[in-house]
């Protein structure tokens, strides 16, 4: 197995998984304490340069699939790589290279901020000392807690304290980023302000996997989902491929449905359907503008029409039967 | 594999040692308690002087402590050793990883990661520090407070043999190098339980009960035949060092003893802590 030399290198690197342009893969990955199984034989597929949104209610497992990750906790079954290299066996050459926010921040609260990063720094044993107050001010100065470096961590707000841990993640460059719920109690210009930082670090090739059970925070900024629920992961792929993006369905209300049905079959839509003042179809190749012109050519009275792109939330409700700020 | 992969860089290590001592003596609680283990020496000596000193009811190097003020370094760790000394000791061990586990800060220790065993070892060897540093303070403070007081000069030792002072000194030390390494072996059976709990004050109150369970057993003579292998049993073996000539046996037993301690602890909370789940 060829691996990188160094970490501070930035960007993905593409020779460290041979087998795989996977940043995580997980086979059969089960977890069960005592009786309960938390997660349940799940196969994640987290591609290196996506931004992996890691979406489900309360209580569905995601913390502990992260903790089985990054080797915190001890999987009942099933195998994990990360970056290409097995764990837990690879995790002190993996994991320098990740990383990580874990169920919300924790630090020493009579030391400041800095001196938190300070310290995990010192635990870093591929980090270099000389370069180590440059990176951690760089990291500070990323969440925008410079100012408040020196505080104490007992005194920083909730917001904050999770800047600082989102800090931590940053001190070294990473070719993976596990941020498990990285919004959590931030306002929304701090919701913001996560997004769009995941979305410069996912340009600057670092794979990231984002869990939230907020779909609506992390939506705009994923290009792959996972969905959990009670344990199992019940959807993944591209967030394009799952919301159905190829596929939007239109609804032309009108008085004339069977005439309308007429049209679109002719514009060849798919499943064109037909129904009491409305007809429907899905639209292939041709643009919607297209239809409502053609419609309007051959005379049909055209009192509505709607494009339906089904939403990630639409996907998510139908296969949990649950809204995300339900527990599974 | 290649050799072009991850390398460690070998000071860090050494810097990990550091921050964990730094954020043990920078801590506020702990400062407090060194000041605390400082006071004794300081009383001892005040009161002595104060007091003229010299009757026969308080421990052995009482009465001697107007002759040399060496003593009061001696009769301070007479005093600390049943209570203080190890409650410092305890404190600083429950505290190792049980302290990290309820704060959350284990978590992200072993996510940067940093390998459990190295942990165990890094966190081991700061309490071993914390230990001596800890006894020494005792020790030098009692031979500032007693020289300045009593001044020092050459110790008449029990046996009735003289000493110089530069050789008395060098016992005195001895006898807390001694003394710490006894209270290293109770931060051994420290950091165990500490990975046993995420309540640090449980940890350390547990080992407070334990240490001062095996002096009170100490004191059963129905038990004596468990008594050689307590861990306190030889704590008090340090006099020994200030006889003439030295008497090695006590010692030596407690050094070997501490070693056994420290060893089969340090294995027991290593079996605990590596496979460990850790969902603190």
């Amino acid at each position: 197995m060829r691996l990188r030399s160094d970490r501070p290198s930035p960007g993905p690197s593409q020779d460290a998984g041979t087998t795989s342009g996977l940043a995580v893969a997980t086979a059969g990955l089960t977890k069960r304490f005592g009786h309960q199984t938390a997660v349940d034989d799940i196969a994640l597929r987290v591609p290196r340069g996506a931004v992996y949104g890691f979406l489900g209610p309360n209580g569905s497992g995601k913390t502990t699939t992260i903790r089985m990750l990054l080797s915190l906790v001890t999987p009942t079954a099933g195998s994990i790589e990360i970056l290409g290299l097995p764990m837990p066996r690879g995790a002190g050459r993996a994991l320098p290279r990740v990383g990580s926010l874990v169920e919300g921040p924790a630090f020493h609260p009579y030391l400041s901020g800095r001196a938190n990063l300070r310290r995990l720094d010192a635990a870093d044993r591929y980090a270099d000392p000389a370069t180590a107050d440059r990176r951690i001010d760089a990291a500070l100065d990323r969440v925008g807690l410079l100012a408040a470096a020196k505080k104490h961590y007992r005194a920083y707000s909730l917001g904050m304290r999770q800047r600082l841990a989102i800090a931590a993640a940053l001190l070294a460059p990473r070719d993976l980023l596990v941020l498990d719920e990285p919004t959590n109690g931030l306002d929304p210009q701090g919701t913001r302000e996560v997004r769009s930082l995941i979305s410069t670090l996912a340009t600057d090739g670092t794979t990231v996997l984002v869990s939230s059970h907020l779909l609506s925070e992390v939506e705009q900024v994923c290009s792959h989902v996972g969905v959990m629920h009670v344990g199992r992961l019940v959807a993944q792929g591209r967030a394009a491929d799952l919301r159905g993006d190829g596929d939007p369905r239109v609804r032309v209300d009108t008085p004339q449905p069977e005439d309308a049905a007429h049209v679109l079959r002719e514009k060849g839509l798919a499943e064109v359907t037909v129904g009491a003042g409305r007809a429907g179809g899905v639209l292939a190749a041709v643009p919607a503008e297209e239809v409502v012109a053609a419609l309007v050519h051959a005379g049909v009275p055209v009192q509505g029409f709607v494009v339906d792109r089904p939403s990630l939330e639409d996907l998510f409700v139908s296969l949990t039967g649950e809204g995300f700020d339900v527990s599974g | 594999m290649s050799a072009v992969e991850l390398s460690p860089r070998r000071t860090a290590s050494a810097r990990f040692l550091r921050s964990e001592l730094w954020l043990i003596f920078g801590r506020r609680r702990n400062q407090a308690g060194l000041l605390v283990l400082m006071a004794v020496p300081i009383l001892v000596a005040v009161a002595v002087k104060v007091t003229g000193g010299g009757h026969g009811d308080g421990p052995d190097f009482f009465s001697s402590i107007t002759d040399n003020g060496l003593f009061v370094a001696l009769a301070a760790l007479t005093l600390e050793l049943p209570l203080f000394l190890p409650l410092a000791v305890a404190a600083i061990s429950g505290d190792a990883i049980a302290g990290e586990a309820n704060l959350g800060t284990l978590r992200y220790l072993l996510a940067v990661p940093v390998q459990r065993t190295r942990l165990l070892a890094v966190k081991y060897l700061a309490i071993v520090v914390f230990s001596f540093a800890a006894t020494l303070l005792v020790t030098l403070t009692g031979i500032v407070m007693g020289l300045a007081l009593f001044g020092g000069g050459s110790m008449t030792l029990f046996s009735g043999t003289q000493i110089g002072f530069g050789e008395a000194a060098g016992r005195v030390l001895m006898a807390t190098a001694y003394l710490s390494v006894g209270f290293a072996s109770l931060g051994a059976v420290g950091i165990f339980v500490s990975t046993l709990t995420e309540q640090p004050i449980g940890a350390t109150i547990a080992v407070v009960i334990y240490c001062v369970a095996n002096f009170i057993i100490d004191t059963i003579p129905q038990l004596d035949w468990l008594h050689p292998y307590l861990i306190t049993h030889y704590w008090t073996s340090f006099g020994d060092l200030l006889r003439s000539p030295i008497a090695w046996d006590g010692v030596g037993k407690g050094l070997f003893l501490a070693a056994v301690y420290i060893l089969v602890f340090w294995c027991a909370a290593w079996a605990r802590f590596a496979g460990k789940d850790v969902t603190s």
